[in-house]
């Protein structure tokens, strides 16, 4: 069974459909990235599996279990943790008070430490940081605040949403470093990304949105070496 | 000797406005709305702690503990009848909507109570201090108003700073959606915060038909508008902002009808909020409002 499964996905803005009956599926332990243009549905596919977004039609399946209708605020709670587009960092709270917002729902003061010292151990930078308030920091260091925050609440699986955005190469780098570190630690990763080559190079599988359809899907490896796909996301 | 009493007299106008007007920032902070109906809350708190103590002869706490308990119920469940559908809707929608609420308030008030003046009773037994000789005399309305917005300010700081509500509410105001994200459910949020926000409407009702002890529907109007100005002057969405943005407009308030004119001291507190937003539009404290792009 995947672990998390999306069936015939429908979903409008209005009377706009953005995502046009999608399906996908994540298995326990993979990476899989998530690639197409801008205004593909990338975005609004991950909000609509973490209930910022309601869909219309189709199901999201968590551990075999239905999703599709479980408040946006539950879902964190039931093991997934999502990264949003953008970092979302409360830019006026320290990067300490960020990342006990993101263990706002646990209870356990041990394991919530615990968490906080993972964290400033995969993300120094943070540790340094913990007291400045989260506007001051660069955008790579925000965005790690972003992942250290959905790490907080102990995720299964982490939902990321372009990630490398607008940061400089070296921070790209990093990045997707960490991610294949939260991977490595056995955190099932569902990347969206518009850097189909980095997405690609650390995915085992991929899945390519093309305006609000899957047009098409596979392993991360063959298609980078897909011709239409070379030609149309990785510049070739 | 008479300018620093009425200063002190300032100091506790004030803080009766920065009370009422943390009712205002707080809401604003977290649910992006101007709550109008929040001056007839206090209202109401006041009807309740002069019915309480006028026909049923309670004491004056147990009426007091009645009122903030009524406030908070009303505040919660204003917030869920008339705003909460709004969530989506436009702000000018909401804002009218707060404006309706105000109405039926003081027209609900109107037909229980009756239009006539009452005389409030008040709740205050702490003596007047005489200072300087007898030049300077403090009431006890005074005093415990004071310390009433010392204390509650200081407990409001430290729960947001401290407790995982207030941390949540933080969240919201910045970021609604992302708060949702952490698991912060934000509806509860928001009805936490009217209810904050009515609860200290009740006391800050309490303490002005204390010191001005007349009761009628449209009690809560003014001073409501008041405390909106304060909170505006302040920074709107400033906890900090609407204590000074209180204090100044109460001091201002009262030296002006002192000095300059008492029918113009009203025209006086708007003119200088005209002129700090004029030269500083988020107001004194008030954070720079960033677009998205």
């Amino acid at each position: 069974m995947a672990m998390l499964e999306v069936k015939d996905l429908e979903v409008y803005y209005g009377m706009i459909q953005a995502i046009k009956g999608i399906s996908f599926e994540v298995n326990q332990g993979e990476v899989i990235a998530l690639i197409g243009a801008n205004g593909a549905g990338k975005t609004t596919t991950l909000q609509t599996i973490t209930g910022m977004l309601q869909a219309k039609k189709g199901h999201i399946l968590f551990e075999g279990q239905d999703i599709t209708k479980v408040p946006g605020h539950k879902i964190v709670t039931m093991g997934m943790a999502h990264v949003p587009e953008g970092r979302r960092v409360f830019a006026n709270l320290s990067v300490y008070e960020n990342l006990k917002l993101g263990a706002y729902t646990r209870k356990d003061k041990n394991e919530i430490a615990q968490s906080l010292e993972m964290v400033y151990e995969s993300f120094p930078r943070l540790k340094e940081r913990r007291n400045q308030s989260a506007g001051t920091l660069s955008g790579g260091e925000q965005q790690m605040l972003a992942m250290g925050r959905a790490l907080m609440s102990k995720p299964r699986i982490v939902l990321m949403d372009e990630p490398s955005m607008g940061l400089s190469p070296i921070f790209v780098d990093e990045i997707f470093k960490i991610i294949q570190k939260i991977s490595a630690e056995g955190t099932t990763v569902l990347l969206v990304e518009q850097n189909a080559k980095k997405a690609l190079a650390i995915a085992d599988r991929a899945y390519v949105l093309e305006t609000g359809k899957i047009a098409l899907s596979g392993d991360a490896k063959e298609l980078m070496n897909n011709e239409s796909i070379k030609k149309a996301y990785l510049g070739e | 000797m008479s300018f620093i009493s009425y200063l002190i007299n300032g100091v506790s106008l004030g803080s009766i406005y920065a009370i009422i007007a943390l009712g205002y920032t707080m809401v604003y902070g977290i649910a992006k709305m101007l709550n109008f109906a929040h001056g007839d809350v206090i209202m109401i708190g006041c009807y309740i702690v002069f019915v309480l103590m006028g026909s049923f002869h309670l004491n004056s706490t147990v009426s007091i503990i009645a009122a903030v308990i009524g406030c908070t119920v009303l505040g919660v469940v204003i917030e869920k009848i008339a705003y909460k559908p709004l969530r989506k809707a436009s702000p000018l929608a909401v804002l009218i909507t707060a404006i309706g609420v105000s109405y039926f308030l003081q027209n609900f008030a109107l037909i229980l109570f009756g239009a006539d003046t009452k005389s409030f009773t008040s709740v205050v037994s702490i003596p007047t201090i005489k200072l300087a000789g007898g030049d300077l005399t403090i009431s006890g309305v005074t005093i415990a108003t004071v310390i009433s917005c010392i204390i509650i300010m200081a407990a409001l700081m430290i729960f947001i700073k401290k407790s995982k509500s207030g941390q949540a509410m933080l969240a919201v105001s910045e970021d609604k959606d992302a708060a949702q994200l952490m698991g912060v459910n934000v509806n509860k949020t928001i009805s936490l915060t009217f209810a904050i926000g009515s609860g200290l409407a009740a006391i800050a009702g309490v303490l002005l038909c204390s010191a001005y002890p007349t009761l009628s529907p449209y009690t809560g109007a003014m001073p409501g508008i008041k405390a909106f100005t304060a909170a505006v002057f302040g920074g709107i969405g400033s906890i900090p902002g609407a204590l000074i943005g209180g204090i100044l407009l109460g001091v201002i308030e009262i030296l002006g009808r002192a000095y300059i004119s008492s029918q113009l001291s009203d025209a006086i507190v708007f003119a200088v909020l005209i002129i700090v937003l004029l030269v500083k539009p988020t107001g004194l404290l008030g954070k720079q409002v960033q677009e998205k792009v």
